[in-house]
């Protein structure tokens, strides 16, 4: 796969990062659901910045509001309170200007569209010529290594390859921000460490910035420059851990005095901030 | 010109009533607006019908319709016997149990299943109504007849929909009750049947439907002089309409009434089903 | 193939079995009474199936009285069966024209505006379950009595009954999209318009094809029982009736097998127009 990065000349929306604003800045956010009885603070008080160009995780226990706060950041869900701000705009501004692209748990793809034309959708919706749309969905098939399977439909693929066609559309309108959900939290381990390579690599070559929700300690630590853990009931950060390993990383990695030292770390706040109620 | 009016007033304050129904997110906004617009209907139809002087062999009002049913309960009590009690009740228990028998035979053999499936499945989608005439000329013309087509009517649905719940069971509970060495009726028992009574209920429910519409339609080929279809096809040629639309309201009430009573004795049946957790 | 073809084929023969049998039964006392003193039990037998107006016609009597009541006559003169099935397909095909015109149309209102869920909905549920069957031979007089009669008062009691299965049908597909598909044409800041052409609408194919084929079976019925009240000039009701009137059960077989026919032939077409549909989606609706 890393073969296939090379002799793809993507351009990297890679962001100037001259005025060194984060991405992403959380405030004070809190975001209730519900009323009366069955309210549910699925996120309190959650301060954070996203610096641009960083991979950052987000990490804890189901229910620590974790994708609640990807959601917020896509304008899936709205702030209850604080102020959160995406590329210097409010969320709703960011979506309509298109700022990311979204990997949900499931590939959620269209079943009566092809693979093409699924990546093709977003290409669609902004209304890009039809030559330019095939372009660059061939251009992201490839990359990803489904290109001689662009003619198939999704449920003639295995789940990572249709995991990976749904990280192709993401990419296909060329975001500088990439919010991925648990993108590999339904495949096998082998899937899953492949695609994690995959990842590293196209983060490291375009240098756009991801926000990644995972309850993974080894894929946090491997693919992640930051991650942060987080609690639940409520759900708020608990601590921002730097991740200090070389930036090109390969999965032998994992197997490091370096890389083990920074799993402890993520596990021992994990634990701490998670009373196993 | 008064009419004209206050039909102009329904159809404005009308929509605008409902859309502000219809904003309101409680439970009293979701049952209030069918509600509402059902009076709204009635009340256009009135105005419409009484203001521009519709002719009653046209169309009557929903006052006449009313003031008809208060006058004949008599015979529609004596219409509702002979259609519903006599003739829909024991065609629809025969057809949906010999329906049900039938499938729980047919799910012995897998050979008999796909040779029965495909033709029941092709009968059902079937005009089956026609063959009212030829149980008429059987069976006579009293509720006899009427019972047999509603049983025709009622039983190849039933058998569908039935066997599909059957075979619905999945592998892993089968491979349990396999586990346990169960008994083939055990088997049926406690987990084929109620695990295909969301099936059953469907067809029975659609089945209370297809029921009526046989024994109503069967009457029009020829009955004693009592009978919710007779009646309709009488005063409609003597342009009764008030009469027809009385007895109409109750083929109405009783076919969501008998809907409804399945719906609540299906949701306590089989509350476990995904369809009734919240 | 044959291994789907051979139960089938099986079940049609037990079922061609007790059919004779059955015909053999039934007319058994007609035949006798008919037949000629000092006749044999077996004679008896093969008259059963040579009866003019027999109880229970059997299969070939059925087969023999189609093909000369369809191929006997030109298609335009009214003792031909072909004609009387062309009269009533012509108005549950233009009934089920407008009731799918009407359906998808409505459905996609239900969708989209709330005032119109609201106050629809229910009543559309609710007149599903009331036999709007019984409705028939009233409209097609009143409609008769302000001049409309033939094909149209045919037409829109088929289209009547054919609309609620496609009504909830699409309204069921246009919803059908999960909160993952709908949020991922969010993430697009797709319009409204973009959601429904791309997401809503290719998601309701697999529910309207289904519904389509109960609506066609319905169309059918409606033209049919509304054909009972108008006297019976044309169609396969009218068949139906007369055949009552007078007795000819073989008339009657033949009017039935014909709505049988007709029924399985829109059937056919539907799946057809589904199978184009499936074809371009590589195999699934």
């Amino acid at each position: 796969m890393a073969a296939e990065l090379a002799v793809v000349a993507a351009t990297p929306p890679r962001a100037e990062t001259a005025d060194g604003a984060p991405v992403v800045r959380a405030q004070g956010l809190s975001i209730v659901f519900g009323s009366g009885d069955q309210r549910t603070t699925a996120l309190q008080d959650v301060t954070l910045d996203i610096a641009r160009g960083s991979f950052v995780s987000l990490i804890g226990p189901s229910g620590c509001g974790k994708t609640t706060l990807l959601r917020a950041i896509a304008d899936l869900e709205r702030p209850s309170a604080g102020t959160l701000v995406v590329n210097g705009m409010t969320p709703e501004r960011a979506r309509l200007a298109r700022a990311y692209g979204y990997v949900f748990q499931a590939p959620a793809l269209y079943p009566w569209r092809t693979v093409e034309r699924n990546v093709m959708l977003p290409l669609e919706i902004m209304g890009l010529k039809p030559e330019e749309r095939r372009k660059r969905a061939a251009r992201y098939l490839d990359l990803v290594g489904l290109g001689e399977f662009r003619r198939r439909f999704p449920w003639q693929l295995s789940g990572g390859m249709q995991q990976r066609a749904s990280i192709a559309r993401a990419l296909s309108f060329e975001p500088s921000l990439l919010l991925m959900d648990e993108p590999f939290g339904a495949l096998d381990e082998i899937t899953r460490d492949g695609l994690n390579m995959h990842l590293h690599e196209l983060w490291h070559r375009t240098g756009m910035t991801v926000v990644f929700v995972t309850h993974s300690i080894p894929e946090a630590v491997f693919l992640s420059s930051r991650i942060v853990v987080m609690s639940p009931r409520p759900g708020k950060v608990v601590d921002v851990i730097d991740v200090e390993l070389p930036a090109t990383r390969d999965l032998d990695l994992r197997e490091t005095p370096a890389f083990l030292k920074v799993a402890q770390r993520v596990r021992e706040v994990l634990r701490a901030g998670h009373s196993y109620d | 010109m008064n009419a004209g009016v206050a039909l102009l007033l329904l159809a404005i304050g009308g929509p605008v009533l409902l859309a502000l129904l219809a904003r309101s997110d409680g439970r009293a906004g979701r049952v209030a607006t069918p509600l509402v617009f059902g009076a709204l209907v009635l009340l256009a139809w009135q105005v419409v019908c009484a203001g521009f002087g519709v002719p009653k062999i046209l169309l009557p009002t929903p006052s006449e319709v009313a003031l008809a049913i208060a006058h004949h309960v008599p015979m529609l009590a004596a219409d509702f016997m002979q259609t519903v009690v006599r003739s829909v009740l024991p065609g629809w228990l025969i057809g949906c149990g010999s329906g049900l028998l039938a499938a729980i035979l047919l799910d012995r053999s897998e050979f008999l299943r796909r040779g029965v499936l495909p033709l029941g499945s092709l009968v059902s989608a079937m005009p089956i109504v026609g063959v009212a005439p030829i149980m008429v000329m059987w069976f006579g013309f009293d509720w006899q007849s009427k019972a047999a087509v509603v049983v025709v009517m009622t039983f190849f649905p039933m058998l569908v929909n039935a066997t599909a719940g059957l075979a619905s069971t999945g592998a892993m509970e089968r491979d349990l009750m396999r586990s346990y060495a169960a008994r083939d009726w055990q088997t049926l028992f406690k987990l084929r049947l109620p695990n295909a009574l969301p099936f059953i209920f469907n067809a029975l429910k659609l089945n209370s439907t297809l029921a009526l519409i046989g024994a109503i339609v069967a009457e029009f080929f020829g009955t004693p002089i009592v009978g919710m279809g007779f009646r309709i096809s009488t005063e409609v040629a003597r342009m009764n309409l008030d009469v027809v639309w009385a007895e109409i309201t109750l083929a109405a009430v009783v076919g969501s009434a008998s809907f409804a009573v399945l719906a609540l004795i299906e949701r306590t049946v089989t509350f476990w089903h995904p369809s009734f957790r919240t | 193939m044959i291994r789907r073809a051979a139960p089938v084929a099986v079940v049609m023969l037990a079922v061609l079995v007790v059919w004779y049998a059955a015909s053999v039964w039934l007319n058994y006392d007609t035949a006798a009474n008919l037949a000629d003193e000092g006749a044999t039990r077996w004679q008896i037998v093969g008259d059963t199936m040579r009866l003019d107006r027999p109880l229970l016609p059997a299969p070939h009597q059925i087969v023999a009285e189609m093909i000369t009541s369809i191929f006997g006559y030109p298609p335009d003169n009214p003792r031909s069966l072909l004609y009387h099935a062309a009269v009533t397909a012509y108005a549950a095909g233009v009934g089920f024209a407008i009731a799918l015109a009407l359906g998808v149309v409505l459905a996609v209102g239900i969708v989209h505006v709330r005032t119109l869920e609201r106050s629809l909905m229910l009543w559309i549920i609710a007149s599903q379950t009331v036999p709007v069957l019984a409705i028939a031979p009233m409209v097609v007089v009143v409609l008769g009595n302000i001049g409309l009669r033939g094909m149209l008062p045919k037409a829109l009691i088929a289209g009547w009954l054919s609309f609620f299965p496609i009504t909830t049908g699409m309204v069921t597909g246009l919803r059908a999209p999960d909160p993952m598909q709908r949020d991922l044409m969010r993430t697009y800041s797709a319009s409204g318009r973009q959601v429904f052409a791309m997401l809503r609408w290719p998601a309701s194919m697999a529910f309207l094809f289904p519904s389509l084929k109960v609506a066609a079976a319905l169309a059918l019925v409606g033209a049919i029982v509304a054909e009972l009240p108008t006297g019976a000039q044309a169609g396969l009701g009218a068949r139906l009736l007369t055949g009552s009137y007078y007795g000819q059960t073989l008339q009657i077989w033949a009017a039935l097998f014909a709505a049988a026919l007709l029924a399985l032939l829109a059937i056919a077409m539907i799946d057809l127009a589904q199978s184009g549909l499936v074809r371009r989606r590589g195999g699934r609706l």
